[in-house]
């Protein structure tokens, strides 16, 4: 059995939105294990990137419990949480969030430079096939592009998870498909746990493992037992 | 347009931080042009008010003793209204509780008939009685500081007589509302008194029966008077007349005069730059309001509203948030200009004060301010009208960036990417950037400007006190003596050194050019007042020709080495043309110094005006006594007390001003430095959030923000600098006047004041910003579209 990145237990959050009280999440238990990679899948409001942003350190549970390794989450403060997200995390989402000012290189650099092992920008940028873009700025750049500067910023850092809120959101499916390569890639050549949201139930056929969501809980697990590569999915 | 008017109300509430900013920098603008404008007004319909109805007179001028007969000969000068003949002399007074003398300056008010010109304001009491020589009125500053009321007695000694004086009134005069001893710097109202006897009273004091030795005159509406000088001079050219000034040369006139022109400088050199700031940040303000309400606008034009109501909206606000700012600077400014009439009419001696608030002065600070910030508000507004509703609901174009400090440079100088962030906001804002940068430099130089003042001030007493006139006292003969007098001075008590000194009335003449002086002889080697050169270095005056100071130099068009023409006006009177040996260096009047025995050779005789001394300090007490009862002594200047006065009526004045230029240059900092935060805050909030969910922390992601401020304010620093010695020069130049020059100087220190100054406003204004960053919601940005 592979080692335990992730262990989740009794995991709630509720939001007051104006009056009401919205249960994000309402009890959830789950591991992500090391080397696999996860898809969340399940319709918009049931709980999955509130369940990303706790995993990433972006939020605070409710309730419950996460752990990192051997590390508490829940117990961390907002520094304790901004040096998490810097050593261990490496995030994709939706609308790609680069920087503008800096060019698709620099984006990267950003990273590299307050990063423990980074790899090389140019290798990162190589690894989701960018090299021929390395000084474009984000506006000189298609979406798909942009999102694999996106992935490329998430893992020069070799992150010990890469958590994706999704990532093909905002593509149409040719272009998609190419950004799942890329994760894809990532995933099996550096061996990066990976978590995967969307509400794109095609997209299930590449996880190792699928983990189905509904009304701020876990509805389902199955692990799929012949994987599709990317360029095998259509929708 | 109700709905609109709401979301009027809203936007305000939302941006209020910033529309206050911008508001207090509209208000410190008005406030300046209000405060300076109502208290020039304010002196100045004073000062004409108190002229009128207390007949201050149009022309002076002082003989050495010319019959009353003539007063109807002068009275038929073409052009004058009214002659009054008086007899005007100094006295050395004793004052019990003041250790050293005090000057009076004895006044006669005619005994028959009411005094028809420079009318008194009485106080207290009354005018002396006919013929009476021990009743005296004294002015009003003189009794205040001494605590006199009407009863009060004190000694004079007149024409080497003494006398004792009893107080029966205490007035104002329009001929001393600054009221100056003879020889000293500043006013001192406890050593020095103007002193209104009975006219007969005084004529038979100084031997001047049937006689009198000054006389004033009140021209003519439409009078020429530089003709009625001439004639004047003419006139009493045979009775020892040394020469006739108009009203512009009389020396509380002038004085007060100057002051006016400083106000009237204030008033038109500060606001402007406070406009210009506030239309500076109304239009990135409103800029940024109308690229975050792209889509706003857009779906209001597709509603059908029309592109004039959508530009009335924006107009609205900024005409709310010039409201704001016009109604606070109004507010101030009056408070504040009142504080400052109260100022100057302390200083100054007025029997009223007039306040005025002229509407014109507001509708023009209100019309200005308006007028300003809505050419702030065009480029926005126009921008409003012209987008097409359908773009208008798409997202804006990405901004493009320039590429910098890549390859080769960047291996160079390795920056951190954070900087070159920091660096294309700049290149990619590079307008907004540099009025940025502008508007800080202004309050740098605003600073500059207001902490010069010290520097000069401090150049002044040092070049005046420590190093031309380094006398502990001058005194003044009441005429003009022998030579020998200077033995009598070494031989008082506790003398230790004496330097005689002579004063001849002169008027120089460069062709076209003339002007009225006096020539100061002075002996060789000069010890205690001394004439310093260009270069601040003791000379010894040559034994023929004339040495001028700067301004003389500069009014008669003369340069060392021209001859110019001098036109004795006392004593044997005649012209010679004399060389300009040296052009030297002083701070006050117009001065000109000749060798003593050349100014004796020119006067044909050798005689003093005066004696300055340095003396043992363990013995004052007793010169002072002797100086008391000696008859032929006038008045005497004490230079250390000049000093002290000086520095107090000099600080007091200064700190006034600089409280208000320090204030003003913060407000400015404040304003320009706030509000680019604030607007870079709001155009990058999404990638500062973006960069604290890659793991950069609050401090990281604030420096993106904040070295592109502080790159702009060390860029604006040296401007600003720059800025401040020119509005300084520009000043000292308002400032000067025959009367004094302010030198122009400024320390490193005053630089370095300056700037850190400026650096703690920006970071404050900063920190308050960084408030607003450490507050970024991660979550909320990463789920919207830019």
């Amino acid at each position: 059995m592979a080692e335990v990145i992730f262990e989740a237990r009794n995991l709630t959050k509720t939001y007051r939105s104006g009056e009401v009280e919205v249960h994000a999440l309402a009890g959830v238990d789950l591991e992500l294990y090391a080397g696999e990679l996860v898809v969340l899948l399940g319709p918009s409001g049931s709980g999955k990137s509130t369940l990303l942003n706790i995993l990433g350190g972006l939020d605070h549970a409710t309730s419950g419990t996460v752990r990192f390794r051997d590390q508490d989450l829940t117990a961390l403060d907002d520094d304790g949480l901004t040096a998490y997200r810097r050593d261990h995390v490496g995030f994709v989402f939706q609308f790609y969030n680069l920087v503008p000012s800096l060019t698709a290189r620099e984006n990267v650099n950003l990273v590299t430079e307050i990063a423990r092992a980074p790899l090389a920008a140019e290798t990162a940028l190589d690894l989701v096939g960018l090299s021929a873009r390395m000084d474009h700025f984000p506006a000189q750049m298609s979406g798909g592009e942009q999102q694999r500067v996106a992935i490329a910023r998430a893992i020069a850092k070799q992150p010990d998870v890469l958590l994706c809120d999704e990532p093909t959101g905002a593509l149409d499916s040719r272009t998609g498909l190419r950004v799942l390569e890329a994760l894809s890639q990532v995933n099996r050549e550096l061996g990066t746990t990976t978590a995967l949201i969307t509400h794109n139930a095609a997209i299930k056929d590449m996880a190792h493992r699928v983990l189905m969501f509904g009304d701020g809980r876990i509805t389902g697990t199955f692990v799929n037992a012949t994987r599709k590569a990317p360029s095998e999915i259509t929708w | 347009m109700r709905t609109l008017d709401r979301k009027l109300l809203r936007d305000l509430r939302r941006i209020w931080a910033q529309a206050l900013a911008i508001a207090l920098v509209m208000a410190s603008g008005v406030a300046t042009f209000v405060l300076a404008s109502g208290a020039y007004h304010s002196l100045d319909e004073t000062r004409a008010a108190y002229y009128l109805r207390y007949r201050f007179a149009h022309v002076f001028a002082e003989v050495r003793r010319a019959p009353k007969a003539i007063v109807e000969q002068i009275e038929t000068i073409p052009g004058v209204a009214a002659a009054e003949a008086r007899i005007t002399k100094l006295a050395l007074l004793d004052v019990e509780g003041l250790a050293e003398p005090a000057t009076g300056r004895a006044v006669s008010v005619p005994d028959l008939a009411a005094p028809r010109l420079n009318l008194l304001h009485l106080r207290e009491g009354r005018l002396p009685e006919r013929e009476r020589t021990d009743e005296v009125t004294v002015n009003e500053a003189f009794a205040k500081a001494h605590g006199m009321a009407p009863g009060a007695t004190f000694k004079a000694l007149l024409n080497g007589k003494q006398r004792e004086l009893k107080v029966v009134g205490v007035a104002l005069s329009p001929e001393f509302i600054y009221a100056l001893g003879p020889g000293d710097l500043m006013p001192d109202d406890r050593r020095f008194a103007v002193l209104w006897m009975s006219e007969k009273a005084l004529a038979g004091l100084f031997d001047l029966d049937g006689a009198f030795n000054a006389v004033t005159l009140a021209l003519l509406p439409g009078a020429s008077e530089p003709e009625v000088l001439r004639q004047l001079d003419a006139l009493l050219a045979r009775y020892g007349g040394i020469s006739a000034y108009a009203r512009k040369d009389q020396l509380s006139h002038a004085f007060l005069d100057a002051e006016l022109r400083q106000l009237d400088a204030l008033r038109r050199v500060i606001p402007p730059i406070f406009l210009l700031v506030s239309a500076f940040l109304i239009n990135i303000t409103l800029s940024r309001m109308v690229a975050l309400e792209r889509e706003q606008i857009g779906l209001l034009k597709a509603l059908g509203y029309g592109p004039l109501p959508i530009a009335a909206h924006y107009i609205k606000i900024v005409l709310a948030i010039t409201a704001v700012g016009i109604a606070i600077g109004f507010l101030a400014g009056a408070r504040l200009g009142q504080g400052l009439t109260w100022l100057y009419a302390d200083f100054f001696h007025f029997p009223f004060l007039i306040f005025r608030h002229d509407a014109d002065v507001y509708a023009i600070a209100g019309l200005v301010t308006v007028a300003a910030a809505v050419a702030g508000a065009v480029q926005a507004v126009r921008r409003v009208l012209a987008l097409a509703p359908a773009v208008a609901m798409q997202p804006p174009a990405p901004p493009r960036y320039r590429r910098m400090l890549e390859g080769r440079l960047a291996s160079v100088f390795p920056v951190s990417q954070l900087t070159v962030m920091a660096l294309r906001h700049i290149a990619r804002w590079p307008a907004r950037a540099g009025a940025t940068s502008l508007g800080i430099a202004l309050a740098v130089g605003l600073l500059v400007t207001a902490l010069q003042s010290f520097d000069s001030v401090e150049l002044m007493v040092d070049v005046a006190f420590f190093r031309t006139e380094r006398q502990q006292a001058t005194l003044n003969f009441t005429d003009e003596k022998h030579p020998r007098a200077l033995q009598a001075v070494e031989d008082m008590p506790g003398v230790l050194r004496a330097e005689p000194y002579r004063s001849v009335a002169v008027r120089l003449r460069n062709g076209q050019y003339a002007r009225q002086l006096s020539i100061v002889g002075k002996p060789d080697p000069m010890d205690l007042s001394r004439v310093l050169d260009l270069d601040f270095k003791p000379i010894t005056l040559p034994r023929a020709g004339l040495v001028i100071n700067e301004r003389v130099a500069q009014i008669l068009r003369l340069r060392t080495g021209d001859v110019v023409e001098v036109e004795v006006l006392e004593g044997r009177r005649g012209v010679r043309l004399v060389p300009v040996t040296e052009v030297i260096r002083s701070y006050f009047g117009l001065t000109a110094y000749m060798h003593l025995d050349a100014l004796d050779e020119l006067m044909y005789g050798p005689r003093l005006t005066g004696v300055h001394i340095a003396y043992d300090a363990g013995r004052q007490g007793e010169l002072f006594r002797a100086i008391k009862a000696t008859p032929g002594i006038g008045s005497i200047a004490l230079q250390r007390h000049a000093l002290a006065r000086f520095r107090e009526t000099i600080a007091q004045n200064i700190n006034y001003s600089v409280t208000i230029y320090v204030t003003l240059a913060v407000v400015i900092a404040f304003g320009v430095v706030y509000n680019s935060a604030r607007i870079q805050l709001s155009e990058h909030a999404r990638e500062l959030a973006s960069l604290r969910v890659l793991g950069f922390t609050r401090a990281e992601v604030s420096r993106v923000l904040f070295s592109e401020l502080v790159l702009l304010t060390l860029v604006a620093i040296p401007v600003g600098w720059v800025i401040g010695y020119g509005f300084g020069w520009l000043l000292i130049q308002a400032f000067s006047s025959d009367l004094y020059r302010v030198p122009f100087v400024i320390e490193r220190a005053t630089y370095a004041k300056a700037a850190l100054v400026v650096l703690l406003a920006t970071a404050a204004s900063a920190l308050i910003v960084r408030r607003r960053v450490d507050r970024l919601d991660l979550v909320a940005v990463l789920k919207t579209r830019d």
